[in-house]
Protein backbone atom coordinates (compact mmCIF):
# COMPACT_ATOMS: atom_id res chain seq x y z
CA UNK A 1 0.00 0.00 0.00
CA UNK A 2 2.62 2.43 1.14
CA UNK A 3 4.82 1.34 -1.70
CA UNK A 4 2.14 1.88 -4.32
CA UNK A 5 1.42 5.36 -3.05
CA UNK A 6 5.10 6.18 -2.90
CA UNK A 7 5.67 4.81 -6.34
CA UNK A 8 2.95 6.79 -8.00
CA UNK A 9 4.10 9.88 -6.13
CA UNK A 10 7.63 9.39 -7.34
CA UNK A 11 6.59 8.59 -10.87
CA UNK A 12 4.46 11.72 -10.89
CA UNK A 13 7.27 13.85 -9.56
CA UNK A 14 9.73 12.41 -12.04
CA UNK A 15 7.49 13.22 -14.95
CA UNK A 16 6.91 16.77 -13.83
CA UNK A 17 10.54 17.34 -12.95
CA UNK A 18 12.03 16.01 -16.14
CA UNK A 19 9.45 17.33 -18.51
CA UNK A 20 9.07 13.86 -19.94
CA UNK A 21 6.55 13.88 -22.69
CA UNK A 22 4.35 10.94 -21.85
CA UNK A 23 3.55 8.82 -18.87
CA UNK A 24 5.96 5.94 -18.58
CA UNK A 25 8.67 7.24 -20.80
CA UNK A 26 10.80 10.01 -22.24
CA UNK A 27 12.38 11.03 -25.51
CA UNK A 28 16.04 11.24 -26.41
CA UNK A 29 16.97 14.12 -28.71
CA UNK A 30 13.26 14.66 -29.18
CA UNK A 31 13.12 11.70 -31.51
CA UNK A 32 13.82 8.35 -29.85
CA UNK A 33 10.95 7.22 -27.61
CA UNK A 34 11.97 5.32 -24.50
CA UNK A 35 9.46 3.21 -22.60
CA UNK A 36 10.28 3.11 -18.89
CA UNK A 37 7.37 0.92 -17.77
CA UNK A 38 6.48 -2.47 -19.20
CA UNK A 39 4.23 -5.36 -18.21
CA UNK A 40 5.81 -8.17 -16.23
CA UNK A 41 6.58 -11.20 -18.41
CA UNK A 42 4.70 -14.36 -17.42
CA UNK A 43 7.87 -16.25 -16.53
CA UNK A 44 8.46 -13.91 -13.57
CA UNK A 45 5.32 -15.33 -11.92
CA UNK A 46 4.18 -11.93 -10.70
CA UNK A 47 7.45 -11.24 -8.86
CA UNK A 48 7.13 -7.59 -9.93
CA UNK A 49 3.86 -5.69 -10.50
CA UNK A 50 5.47 -4.06 -13.53
CA UNK A 51 8.93 -3.52 -14.98
CA UNK A 52 10.43 -0.09 -14.38
CA UNK A 53 13.61 1.31 -15.88
CA UNK A 54 16.29 2.56 -13.50
CA UNK A 55 15.80 5.98 -15.11
CA UNK A 56 12.60 6.43 -13.10
CA UNK A 57 14.48 6.08 -9.81
CA UNK A 58 17.01 8.81 -10.49
CA UNK A 59 16.95 12.51 -9.66
CA UNK A 60 15.60 14.99 -12.16
CA UNK A 61 19.12 16.28 -12.88
CA UNK A 62 20.43 12.84 -13.67
CA UNK A 63 17.36 11.99 -15.75
CA UNK A 64 17.78 15.15 -17.77
CA UNK A 65 21.27 14.15 -18.87
CA UNK A 66 19.72 11.31 -20.85
CA UNK A 67 17.30 13.49 -22.77
CA UNK A 68 19.89 14.93 -25.13
CA UNK A 69 23.02 13.22 -26.37
CA UNK A 70 24.99 16.45 -26.01
CA UNK A 71 24.32 16.25 -22.26
CA UNK A 72 25.05 12.53 -21.98
CA UNK A 73 28.71 12.00 -21.04
CA UNK A 74 28.42 8.36 -22.14
CA UNK A 75 28.22 9.51 -25.74
CA UNK A 76 31.91 10.48 -25.71
CA UNK A 77 32.77 6.78 -25.44
CA UNK A 78 30.37 6.08 -28.30
CA UNK A 79 32.20 8.61 -30.47
CA UNK A 80 35.54 7.02 -29.62
CA UNK A 81 34.10 3.62 -30.52
CA UNK A 82 32.97 4.97 -33.90
CA UNK A 83 36.62 5.64 -34.67
CA UNK A 84 37.60 2.17 -33.43
CA UNK A 85 34.87 0.66 -35.62
CA UNK A 86 36.75 1.80 -38.74
CA UNK A 87 40.22 0.96 -37.45
CA UNK A 88 42.01 -1.87 -39.24
CA UNK A 89 43.59 -4.22 -36.72
CA UNK A 90 45.03 -7.73 -36.59
CA UNK A 91 46.53 -10.19 -39.01
CA UNK A 92 43.48 -10.26 -41.27
CA UNK A 93 43.84 -6.49 -41.76
CA UNK A 94 40.19 -5.87 -41.15
CA UNK A 95 38.12 -3.42 -39.19
CA UNK A 96 34.62 -3.94 -37.84
CA UNK A 97 33.44 -1.98 -40.87
CA UNK A 98 35.14 -4.39 -43.29
CA UNK A 99 32.47 -7.00 -42.58
CA UNK A 100 29.67 -5.02 -40.95
CA UNK A 101 29.70 -1.79 -42.96
CA UNK A 102 28.01 1.04 -41.14
CA UNK A 103 27.20 0.32 -37.50
CA UNK A 104 24.17 2.58 -37.83
CA UNK A 105 22.71 0.06 -40.25
CA UNK A 106 24.14 -3.35 -39.43
CA UNK A 107 23.90 -3.15 -35.64
CA UNK A 108 20.24 -2.14 -35.38
CA UNK A 109 18.47 -4.49 -32.99
CA UNK A 110 21.58 -6.38 -31.90
CA UNK A 111 21.79 -5.14 -28.31
CA UNK A 112 18.12 -5.94 -27.73
CA UNK A 113 18.59 -9.70 -28.11
CA UNK A 114 21.88 -10.21 -26.23
CA UNK A 115 22.95 -12.37 -24.44
CA UNK A 116 21.96 -14.98 -27.02
CA UNK A 117 22.77 -18.50 -28.11
CA UNK A 118 25.57 -19.02 -30.62
CA UNK A 119 24.82 -22.21 -32.50
CA UNK A 120 28.29 -22.73 -33.96
CA UNK A 121 30.07 -22.32 -30.64
CA UNK A 122 27.32 -24.03 -28.68
CA UNK A 123 27.33 -21.36 -25.97
CA UNK A 124 25.45 -18.35 -24.64
CA UNK A 125 27.29 -15.22 -25.69
CA UNK A 126 27.16 -11.75 -24.26
CA UNK A 127 27.75 -8.82 -26.58
CA UNK A 128 31.28 -8.47 -25.15
CA UNK A 129 32.01 -12.12 -25.88
CA UNK A 130 30.79 -11.71 -29.45
CA UNK A 131 32.89 -8.58 -29.96
CA UNK A 132 35.99 -10.39 -28.74
CA UNK A 133 35.17 -13.40 -30.88
CA UNK A 134 35.08 -11.14 -33.92
CA UNK A 135 38.40 -9.65 -32.92
CA UNK A 136 40.25 -12.92 -32.36
CA UNK A 137 38.57 -15.11 -35.00
CA UNK A 138 37.74 -12.69 -37.82
CA UNK A 139 40.29 -9.91 -37.41
CA UNK A 140 43.23 -11.84 -35.99
CA UNK A 141 43.47 -9.13 -33.34
CA UNK A 142 43.98 -9.37 -29.60
CA UNK A 143 40.94 -9.76 -27.41
CA UNK A 144 39.98 -6.68 -25.45
CA UNK A 145 39.82 -6.77 -21.68
CA UNK A 146 36.27 -7.90 -20.91
CA UNK A 147 35.41 -4.80 -18.91
CA UNK A 148 37.93 -2.33 -20.29
CA UNK A 149 37.14 1.03 -21.84
CA UNK A 150 37.54 -0.23 -25.43
CA UNK A 151 34.96 -2.92 -24.81
CA UNK A 152 32.43 -0.83 -22.91
CA UNK A 153 32.67 1.87 -25.59
CA UNK A 154 32.06 -0.62 -28.39
CA UNK A 155 29.16 -2.12 -26.46
CA UNK A 156 27.73 1.37 -26.10
CA UNK A 157 28.11 2.12 -29.81
CA UNK A 158 26.32 -1.09 -30.72
CA UNK A 159 23.66 -0.51 -28.05
CA UNK A 160 22.87 3.00 -29.30
CA UNK A 161 21.70 1.48 -32.58
CA UNK A 162 18.93 -0.31 -30.63
CA UNK A 163 17.81 2.59 -28.47
CA UNK A 164 14.06 2.66 -28.12
CA UNK A 165 13.68 -0.96 -29.20
CA UNK A 166 12.28 -3.38 -26.62
CA UNK A 167 14.71 -5.70 -24.88
CA UNK A 168 13.85 -9.15 -26.18
CA UNK A 169 16.24 -11.86 -25.04
CA UNK A 170 15.26 -15.49 -25.53
CA UNK A 171 15.02 -17.61 -22.40
CA UNK A 172 14.03 -21.01 -23.77
CA UNK A 173 15.50 -23.66 -26.04
CA UNK A 174 19.27 -23.97 -25.85
CA UNK A 175 19.65 -21.10 -23.35
CA UNK A 176 17.13 -22.52 -20.86
CA UNK A 177 19.74 -24.13 -18.58
CA UNK A 178 21.84 -20.96 -18.48
CA UNK A 179 18.75 -18.86 -17.76
CA UNK A 180 17.84 -21.22 -14.92
CA UNK A 181 21.37 -20.90 -13.51
CA UNK A 182 21.01 -17.12 -13.61
CA UNK A 183 17.65 -17.29 -11.88
CA UNK A 184 19.13 -19.46 -9.14
CA UNK A 185 21.89 -16.89 -8.62
CA UNK A 186 19.39 -14.03 -8.50
CA UNK A 187 17.75 -15.57 -5.45
CA UNK A 188 20.93 -16.78 -3.71
CA UNK A 189 21.78 -14.90 -0.54
CA UNK A 190 25.50 -14.30 -0.91
CA UNK A 191 28.14 -13.23 1.56
CA UNK A 192 28.20 -12.33 5.21
CA UNK A 193 25.27 -9.95 4.74
CA UNK A 194 23.31 -12.81 3.15
CA UNK A 195 21.73 -10.64 0.49
CA UNK A 196 20.36 -11.81 -2.84
CA UNK A 197 19.69 -9.62 -5.85
CA UNK A 198 15.99 -10.11 -5.07
CA UNK A 199 16.28 -8.90 -1.46
CA UNK A 200 17.03 -5.39 -2.70
CA UNK A 201 15.81 -5.17 -6.28
CA UNK A 202 12.64 -7.26 -6.11
CA UNK A 203 11.47 -7.03 -2.49
CA UNK A 204 12.66 -3.49 -1.82
CA UNK A 205 12.83 -1.51 -5.03
CA UNK A 206 11.60 2.04 -4.54
CA UNK A 207 12.72 1.90 -0.89
CA UNK A 208 15.72 3.78 0.38
CA UNK A 209 18.67 1.97 1.86
CA UNK A 210 20.47 4.75 3.68
CA UNK A 211 20.81 7.40 0.94
CA UNK A 212 20.38 5.00 -1.98
CA UNK A 213 17.06 4.75 -3.75
CA UNK A 214 16.78 1.09 -4.72
CA UNK A 215 15.77 0.38 -8.31
CA UNK A 216 14.71 -2.89 -9.88
CA UNK A 217 18.29 -3.45 -11.00
CA UNK A 218 17.28 -3.41 -14.65
CA UNK A 219 20.14 -3.53 -17.17
CA UNK A 220 18.38 -2.10 -20.23
CA UNK A 221 20.50 1.04 -19.80
CA UNK A 222 23.87 -0.76 -19.75
CA UNK A 223 26.62 -0.03 -20.37
CA UNK A 224 25.73 2.94 -18.18
CA UNK A 225 27.66 6.13 -17.61
CA UNK A 226 28.21 6.28 -13.87
CA UNK A 227 28.71 9.78 -12.50
CA UNK A 228 30.45 8.42 -9.41
CA UNK A 229 33.25 6.84 -11.43
CA UNK A 230 33.00 9.16 -14.45
CA UNK A 231 32.98 6.34 -16.95
CA UNK A 232 30.95 3.57 -18.52
CA UNK A 233 30.21 0.51 -16.42
CA UNK A 234 29.12 -2.80 -17.84
CA UNK A 235 26.59 -5.14 -16.32
CA UNK A 236 29.34 -7.44 -15.09
CA UNK A 237 31.13 -4.54 -13.35
CA UNK A 238 27.91 -3.72 -11.56
CA UNK A 239 27.22 -7.36 -10.65
CA UNK A 240 30.76 -7.68 -9.31
CA UNK A 241 30.33 -4.62 -7.12
CA UNK A 242 26.91 -5.65 -5.85
CA UNK A 243 28.03 -9.12 -4.80
CA UNK A 244 31.22 -7.68 -3.26
CA UNK A 245 29.00 -5.34 -1.23
CA UNK A 246 27.28 -8.33 0.36
CA UNK A 247 30.69 -9.13 1.88
CA UNK A 248 30.99 -12.11 -0.45
CA UNK A 249 33.67 -13.60 -2.63
CA UNK A 250 32.47 -12.08 -5.86
CA UNK A 251 32.69 -13.37 -9.45
CA UNK A 252 34.77 -12.03 -12.33
CA UNK A 253 33.53 -10.05 -15.33
CA UNK A 254 33.15 -12.48 -18.21
CA UNK A 255 32.76 -15.50 -15.91
CA UNK A 256 30.22 -18.18 -16.80
CA UNK A 257 28.29 -17.22 -13.66
CA UNK A 258 27.93 -13.59 -14.71
CA UNK A 259 26.99 -14.58 -18.27
CA UNK A 260 24.14 -16.61 -16.78
CA UNK A 261 23.14 -13.83 -14.41
CA UNK A 262 23.21 -11.28 -17.25
CA UNK A 263 20.91 -13.43 -19.36
CA UNK A 264 18.47 -13.80 -16.49
CA UNK A 265 18.54 -10.14 -15.45
CA UNK A 266 18.22 -9.03 -19.08
CA UNK A 267 15.12 -11.21 -19.37
CA UNK A 268 13.61 -9.46 -16.34
CA UNK A 269 13.68 -6.34 -18.51
CA UNK A 270 12.11 -7.82 -21.66
CA UNK A 271 9.77 -5.12 -22.92
CA UNK A 272 11.67 -2.12 -21.54
CA UNK A 273 13.51 -0.02 -24.11
CA UNK A 274 17.21 -0.32 -24.75
CA UNK A 275 18.52 2.91 -23.21
CA UNK A 276 22.28 2.56 -23.30
CA UNK A 277 24.33 4.47 -22.53
CA UNK A 278 22.13 5.55 -19.65
CA UNK A 279 23.31 7.98 -16.97
CA UNK A 280 23.32 6.83 -13.37
CA UNK A 281 24.65 8.34 -10.12
CA UNK B 1 31.90 12.72 16.96
CA UNK B 2 35.40 11.43 16.43
CA UNK B 3 35.97 11.15 20.14
CA UNK B 4 32.79 9.13 20.48
CA UNK B 5 34.06 6.74 17.86
CA UNK B 6 37.41 6.50 19.60
CA UNK B 7 35.64 5.83 22.83
CA UNK B 8 33.65 3.13 21.04
CA UNK B 9 36.81 1.53 19.76
CA UNK B 10 38.20 1.65 23.29
CA UNK B 11 35.10 -0.02 24.64
CA UNK B 12 35.30 -2.72 22.00
CA UNK B 13 38.86 -3.49 23.01
CA UNK B 14 37.88 -3.68 26.66
CA UNK B 15 34.99 -5.94 25.78
CA UNK B 16 37.10 -8.34 23.78
CA UNK B 17 39.74 -8.50 26.50
CA UNK B 18 37.16 -9.13 29.19
CA UNK B 19 35.71 -12.05 27.29
CA UNK B 20 35.68 -14.66 30.03
CA UNK B 21 31.91 -14.38 30.34
CA UNK B 22 31.29 -13.68 26.66
CA UNK B 23 28.92 -16.00 24.85
CA UNK B 24 30.50 -17.14 21.55
CA UNK B 25 28.38 -16.76 18.39
CA UNK B 26 27.88 -20.53 18.11
CA UNK B 27 26.88 -20.79 21.76
CA UNK B 28 24.04 -18.27 21.82
CA UNK B 29 20.82 -19.88 23.03
CA UNK B 30 17.74 -18.72 21.12
CA UNK B 31 14.32 -19.72 22.42
CA UNK B 32 11.51 -20.93 20.16
CA UNK B 33 10.64 -17.35 19.23
CA UNK B 34 14.21 -16.28 18.59
CA UNK B 35 14.70 -14.42 21.86
CA UNK B 36 17.97 -14.55 23.82
CA UNK B 37 17.58 -14.24 27.58
CA UNK B 38 21.20 -14.25 28.61
CA UNK B 39 23.40 -11.20 28.13
CA UNK B 40 26.16 -11.94 25.63
CA UNK B 41 28.75 -10.36 27.93
CA UNK B 42 27.34 -9.89 31.41
CA UNK B 43 28.28 -6.23 31.03
CA UNK B 44 25.46 -3.70 30.84
CA UNK B 45 25.05 -2.15 27.40
CA UNK B 46 26.25 1.40 26.80
CA UNK B 47 23.49 3.55 25.32
CA UNK B 48 25.82 6.19 23.87
CA UNK B 49 27.89 3.59 22.10
CA UNK B 50 24.67 1.99 20.93
CA UNK B 51 23.93 5.21 19.03
CA UNK B 52 27.35 5.05 17.40
CA UNK B 53 26.73 1.48 16.29
CA UNK B 54 23.24 2.34 15.05
CA UNK B 55 24.39 5.21 12.85
CA UNK B 56 27.95 4.42 11.76
CA UNK B 57 28.23 3.02 8.24
CA UNK B 58 31.22 0.94 9.29
CA UNK B 59 29.37 -0.57 12.24
CA UNK B 60 25.75 -1.68 12.55
CA UNK B 61 24.45 1.09 10.29
CA UNK B 62 20.98 0.12 11.52
CA UNK B 63 19.43 3.32 10.18
CA UNK B 64 20.43 2.27 6.67
CA UNK B 65 17.28 0.16 6.75
CA UNK B 66 15.32 1.40 9.78
CA UNK B 67 13.86 4.79 10.50
CA UNK B 68 14.46 6.05 14.04
CA UNK B 69 12.98 9.47 14.76
CA UNK B 70 15.17 9.89 17.84
CA UNK B 71 18.23 9.72 15.56
CA UNK B 72 16.99 12.39 13.17
CA UNK B 73 20.29 14.26 13.57
CA UNK B 74 21.93 11.50 11.56
CA UNK B 75 20.86 11.81 7.90
CA UNK B 76 19.33 9.26 5.54
CA UNK B 77 17.22 6.66 7.28
CA UNK B 78 16.17 3.72 5.17
CA UNK B 79 12.81 2.07 4.50
CA UNK B 80 13.83 -1.56 4.05
CA UNK B 81 12.99 -2.62 7.61
CA UNK B 82 10.28 -1.41 9.99
CA UNK B 83 10.69 1.90 11.81
CA UNK B 84 12.02 1.34 15.33
CA UNK B 85 10.17 4.13 17.10
CA UNK B 86 8.78 2.76 20.35
CA UNK B 87 10.40 -0.64 19.85
CA UNK B 88 11.71 -0.63 23.43
CA UNK B 89 8.12 -0.38 24.63
CA UNK B 90 6.72 -3.38 22.82
CA UNK B 91 9.73 -5.70 22.60
CA UNK B 92 11.50 -7.25 25.57
CA UNK B 93 15.25 -7.05 26.08
CA UNK B 94 15.54 -10.77 25.24
CA UNK B 95 13.58 -10.34 22.01
CA UNK B 96 15.67 -7.38 20.95
CA UNK B 97 18.90 -9.22 21.76
CA UNK B 98 17.80 -12.18 19.65
CA UNK B 99 16.77 -9.99 16.72
CA UNK B 100 19.98 -7.94 16.74
CA UNK B 101 22.18 -11.03 17.14
CA UNK B 102 20.44 -13.11 14.47
CA UNK B 103 17.01 -11.98 13.35
CA UNK B 104 16.45 -15.08 11.25
CA UNK B 105 15.54 -17.02 14.40
CA UNK B 106 12.62 -14.61 14.90
CA UNK B 107 11.78 -13.86 11.24
CA UNK B 108 13.05 -16.74 9.07
CA UNK B 109 12.83 -14.87 5.75
CA UNK B 110 14.02 -11.49 6.92
CA UNK B 111 16.39 -9.47 4.75
CA UNK B 112 18.22 -8.36 7.91
CA UNK B 113 21.84 -9.54 8.19
CA UNK B 114 22.81 -11.72 11.14
CA UNK B 115 25.11 -9.56 13.22
CA UNK B 116 26.43 -12.24 15.56
CA UNK B 117 27.11 -15.17 13.28
CA UNK B 118 30.43 -16.41 11.93
CA UNK B 119 29.82 -19.36 9.61
CA UNK B 120 27.35 -21.02 7.28
CA UNK B 121 27.58 -18.43 4.50
CA UNK B 122 27.39 -18.78 0.72
CA UNK B 123 30.69 -17.54 -0.77
CA UNK B 124 31.82 -15.74 2.39
CA UNK B 125 34.10 -12.82 1.59
CA UNK B 126 36.93 -11.00 3.29
CA UNK B 127 34.94 -7.93 4.35
CA UNK B 128 34.26 -5.73 1.28
CA UNK B 129 37.31 -6.75 -0.76
CA UNK B 130 35.40 -9.14 -3.02
CA UNK B 131 38.00 -11.78 -2.19
CA UNK B 132 37.28 -15.05 -0.42
CA UNK B 133 37.13 -15.03 3.36
CA UNK B 134 37.76 -18.01 5.62
CA UNK B 135 35.09 -19.04 8.10
CA UNK B 136 34.72 -18.47 10.92
CA UNK B 137 34.47 -14.81 9.93
CA UNK B 138 34.60 -12.13 12.59
CA UNK B 139 30.96 -11.35 13.47
CA UNK B 140 29.60 -8.07 12.07
CA UNK B 141 29.27 -6.76 15.64
CA UNK B 142 31.00 -7.85 18.83
CA UNK B 143 29.05 -9.26 21.74
CA UNK B 144 29.33 -5.98 23.62
CA UNK B 145 28.28 -3.96 20.58
CA UNK B 146 25.13 -6.10 20.39
CA UNK B 147 24.48 -5.34 24.07
CA UNK B 148 25.03 -1.63 23.43
CA UNK B 149 22.52 -1.61 20.58
CA UNK B 150 19.99 -3.49 22.71
CA UNK B 151 20.50 -0.98 25.52
CA UNK B 152 19.84 1.86 23.10
CA UNK B 153 16.76 0.22 21.58
CA UNK B 154 15.30 -0.21 25.07
CA UNK B 155 15.36 3.58 25.44
CA UNK B 156 12.97 3.92 22.47
CA UNK B 157 9.73 3.75 24.44
CA UNK B 158 7.74 6.60 22.87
Amino acid sequence: MKMTVLKSAIAGLALVASGAMAEGGFEINGEVSITTHAPTPDYLDGALPELISGWEFRSADTQAMQLDDFDNPGMLAVEAAMVAWDEVEGTAEKSCASCHGSAEESMVGIRAVYPKWNETAGEVRTLAMQINNCRTEQMGADAWKYDGADMSGMEALISVQSRGMPVNVAIDGPVAATWEQGREMYYTRYGQLELSCANCHEQNYDNNIRADHLSQGQINGFPAYRLKTAGLVQTHNRFKGCIRDTRAETFSPGSAEFVALELYVASRGNGLSVEAPSVRP
Amino acid sequence: MKSIIQMAVGLAVVASVASADEVAPDAVVFDDYGAVEQSLTGVAGNVENGIVIMTNRGKGNCIACHQVDALADYPFHGEVGPALNGVGGYRTEAELRGIVANAKHTFPDTVMPSFYKTSGYTRPGDAFTGKAGAEPLAPLLTAQEIEDVVAYLLTLTD
